[in-house]
């Protein structure tokens, strides 16, 4: 007689995903984009990409092992290097090696592992990093360095690119400038209006992604297309990208309908700064969002809505990040009231009534 | 009717790798060789455990009652073969627990000698109420899993007036194809023992429900229904759990059994074609129910098929005659993959509820390695019930079980489908039916305890009137007593 005595219950057999499989997928669907915005903004952009996602990993393995248990398990998992990928993306091009160091550091550690690790934390680990640097370091966070790809005469050299990384730009005026958002930003305070601000600007260019902007969020074309991919391998649901954009869009539209001086049209909105990231990376993260259709739907318009304001009403640029921050707040609100309706009970809870026939 | 023109939905489930075909293409094999000793538990069904009727030492022929059904829910037990009667006592029961239950031995005599059976002519003269009784004298039990004794839903059906009558030939668990088979083979049979039903129901209207991943039992059972128009066979969407009864009651009918109620309370019954087919031997040939068709399959499995066997069958012996391979096998289990039950060895019997015996390599089970949970929220998306696993487990973890109730608990079903697709390799299930169990405890818990309080003030209270009793009583006395003493010191004051 064999005996098989560990008992389980069901299912016994179980489909192929993984955590690992997850973050793996995710990161091949951000590679396009990564890839390219390395490319635009050439040596000093991987440096610094290199620095945040190798000190994300670092962290996570000191925190692991200040907690006791074995940090290998844990890093296989993918998770930590992909919070310093995703950081890493929304930081300027050109920023010094300290900020993706201390990104890394906020992200998992304030972001991540005092809340108990993966699946626990209550804010996208990398955007509380990427908005705690931009309160904490204004200027760095917002030098946004000119277009200068690779192997170009103008474009800094590998020795070029260590200076930079690992002690700061000399002539800021000539190798940076402003992104499209920030720009209209300051005009607007110059009073000047939408039509002459926006002479040199153009849409195809912003949607390619050849404008300034953080390192992996200016190309909305390779962004799109990681995150339909991403949405189609299942691993993301279309409703929080959906609505996330359809908010900012119809709003957009809405006000630049009623005032083309003052309002920026909707395509330019979509094109700029961190909305596409946002939308199929950052706002569908598990653990920050809700978890019902319904609920991820609310997620994505309050994000939308507002990005919207900010941008249009607040005093920064861009108000991706603390969108998505505020709304990560509001999910366990939205949890605790959009529950999908058990079967056979109402809304409420309730059990159905017999129909009468 | 409205919900003829909207699509039906089907919500959350998953499409399980199926591991089919290694059984679904070859005919019900009908030679097992008859075991020499037969495990006959007297508890094969939803219920009270059967009572036996029979002596050790006695001799029974096949088909004889050996324990008869006791109380409004429970089912006869008969003698799948002739033999004589070894032992009745415990053994152990094809549960993960395998602990022991009552169960009849018989020791075979090779012979298969019937019992004397009379046949019945036309069926359809029988009154509703005798086929219900012929039914339940047959020991017929729901063969999809449920094991409801079926006389029992035929009353309520026509109690409750029934108007239609679903047939579920789903069988959407992976790896089982014991109903497909039946369905391509004796199709005629099924189709018969529905009519059955539906006269013993006073109901006319019967559909067929078949997963679209057969299409060969499809044909051949809209061929058999044919000739009748009120019964039709209709395929639907593959998609683990087409089968659970409620899910396929909103899919065929549209309508939505309320929490709490039987189906037929909403006017719809359900059966599996496995009991349509037993209705159909036990009325039309006086058959009780004896053997059953079950799926041997699996990794381990050197010869996967669809076999006959009778209850009592042991495993091992269905093992040895399926060359399965004991050094690979990691995991048995009754039933399908997704909510079968894993058994400790191989030295139990087979009864009505076994629908297949899988011998699982390594390989295919799912992976143990447990992670933490990153709200993926798959779980809630593949629930049919529209549950949220994941909170009801973050709960159950933290010991916060009446959260999970109120979470919805008690309506989770436990199809697996949460613990099928958690990436993080969660076992969901175990949690839910650990804290299930644990709930239930509990209130049994309180309940005693709030007995024993009660029994407790009652004996205070009780004590307490017997003093305040026996204090007046002594007032009373005392009262008496200066009174007789005054009265004798007047008396003798007059003296």
């Amino acid at each position: 007689m064999i005996s098989y005595m560990k008992p389980s219950s069901g299912a016994h057999v179980g489909a192929k995903a993984s955590v690992s499989h997850i973050m793996w997928q995710v990161m091949l669907a951000i590679t396009p984009a990564t890839a390219f915005g390395l490319l635009c903004f050439g040596w000093p952009a991987l440096n610094l990409f290199i620095i945040t996602v190798l000190s994300a990993v670092f962290f996570e393995v000191l925190c692991i092992r200040l907690r006791g248990k074995i940090a290998k398990p844990v890093i296989m998992d993918g998770s930590a290097a992909l919070t310093g990928w995703l950081l890493a993306m929304t930081l300027p091009p050109w920023a010094p090696w300290w900020l993706g160091v201390a990104g890394s550091g906020l992200a998992i550690i304030l972001g991540k592992q005092v809340y108990g690790g993966l699946g626990q934390n209550l804010f996208n680990p990398a955007m509380l990093a990427r908005v705690a640097l931009l309160i904490s370091f204004p200027i760095e966070m917002t030098t946004w360095a000119n277009v200068s790809p690779l192997f170009f005469s103008h474009s800094p050299g590998l020795a070029e690119s260590w200076r930079i990384t690992f002690s700061g730009l000399d002539n800021l005026d000539a190798s940076t400038g402003a992104t499209t958002l920030g720009f209209i930003k300051t005009e607007f305070s110059q009073n000047r209006l939408l039509p002459d601000i926006l002479k040199d600007y153009s849409g195809f260019l912003d949607f390619m992604g050849g404008t300034r902007g953080s390192l992996g969020e200016t190309s909305t074309l390779l962004l799109g297309l990681g995150g339909v991919w991403l949405i189609r391998q299942n691993i993301i649901q279309w409703q929080i990208p959906v609505s996330l954009l359809l908010t900012v869009a119809l709003l957009a539209a809405a006000f630049h309908v009623m005032d083309t001086r003052h309002y920026v049209s909707p395509l330019l909105h979509l094109n700029s700064g961190a909305l596409m990231c946002v939308a199929f990376f950052i706002a569908t993260d598990y653990v920050t969002s809700p978890n019902t259709p319904a609920g991820q739907l609310v997620f994505g318009a309050g994000c939308g809505l507002l990005i919207f304001v900010i941008r249009t009403w607040g005093a920064y640029p861009e108000g991706a990040g603390f969108a998505v921050l505020l709304m990560n707040a509001a999910t366990p609100l939205i949890d605790h009231y959009i529950r999908p309706r058990i079967y056979g009970r109402d809304r409420k809870g309730k059990p159905l009534e017999i129909p009468k026939s | 009717m409205l919900s003829f023109f909207s699509k039906p939905s089907i919500r959350g489930g998953v499409y399980a790798e199926e591991h089919k075909a290694a059984t679904a293409a070859q005919a019900i094999v009908n030679s097992f060789p008859l075991p020499k000793k037969l495990y006959i538990p007297l508890q094969q069904h939803v219920g009270k455990p059967a009572e036996p009727v029979i002596k050790v030492g006695e001799k029974v022929l096949k088909g004889q009652l050996l324990a008869y059904s006791q109380g409004m829910i429970s089912a006869p037990v008969h003698a799948p073969s002739s033999g004589i009667i070894l032992d009745v006592n415990d053994y152990p029961a094809p549960h993960p627990s395998a602990l022991p239950i009552r169960t009849i031995v018989l020791e075979t005599d090779g012979k298969d000698e019937w019992m004397a059976i009379q046949a019945i002519d036309d069926p359809f003269q029988l009154t509703p109420e005798d086929i219900s009784l012929r039914v339940g004298a047959a020991g017929i039990v729901g063969l999809g899993g449920a094991t409801f004794p079926t006389a029992v839903k035929l009353n309520m059906g026509r109690e409750n007036h029934i108007d239609t009558l679903i047939i579920n030939g789903a069988e959407c668990e992976p790896y089982l194809s014991c109903d497909d088979r039946l369905m391509q083979e004796r199709a005629g049979q099924i189709i018969d023992g529905v009519r059955l039903m539906l006269h013993g129901m006073e109901t006319e209207n019967a559909v067929v429900a078949i997963e679209d991943n057969k299409p060969q039992a499809y044909l051949a059972m809209q061929a058999a229904a044919k000739p009748y128009p009120l019964i039709k066979v209709m395929q639907i969407p593959t998609r683990y759990p087409m089968g659970w009864d409620r899910q396929l009651i909103r899919y065929v009918t549209g309508k939505e059994v309320p929490v709490g109620c039987r189906s037929s309370e909403i006017g719809v019954t359900i059966h599996n074609v496995g009991t349509a087919h037993a209705v159909h031997n036990a009325i039309r040939h006086g058959q009780p129910l004896l053997s059953r068709v079950i799926t041997v399959a699996g990794g381990a499995v050197k010869r996967p098929v669809n076999v006959e066997v009778p209850f009592g069958t042991l495993i091992s012996e269905l093992f040895d005659f399926c060359e399965v391979n004991s050094e690979a096998t990691a995991r048995i289990i009754m039933g399908g993959p997704m909510m079968g039950d894993s058994l400790p060895n191989t030295s139990l019997p087979t009864v009505k509820a076994t629908s297949g015996i899988l011998a699982l390599t390594q390989s295919e089970l799912k992976n143990t390695d447990e992670q933490p949970c990153i709200r993926c929220a798959s779980c809630v998306s593949v629930c049919p019930a529209g549950l949220r696993p994941l909170d009801m487990a973050n709960n159950i973890r933290i010991n916060q079980l009446d959260t999970a109730v109120d979470l919805g608990l008690k309506d989770c079903i436990s199809c697996g489908c949460c613990s099928y697709i958690c990436p993080s390799n969660i076992p969901l299930v175990q949690y839910f039916k650990y804290a299930s169990g644990e709930v239930m405890a509990r209130q049994q818990a309180q309940h005693k305890s709030e007995q024993t309080k009660r029994l407790m003030d009652a004996r205070n209270a009780r004590m307490e009137r017997i003093a305040q009793q026996q204090r007046e009583d002594e007032l009373a006395r005392i009262a008496a007593k200066a009174e007789r003493e005054r009265l004798k010191a007047e008396q003798s004051a007059l003296v």
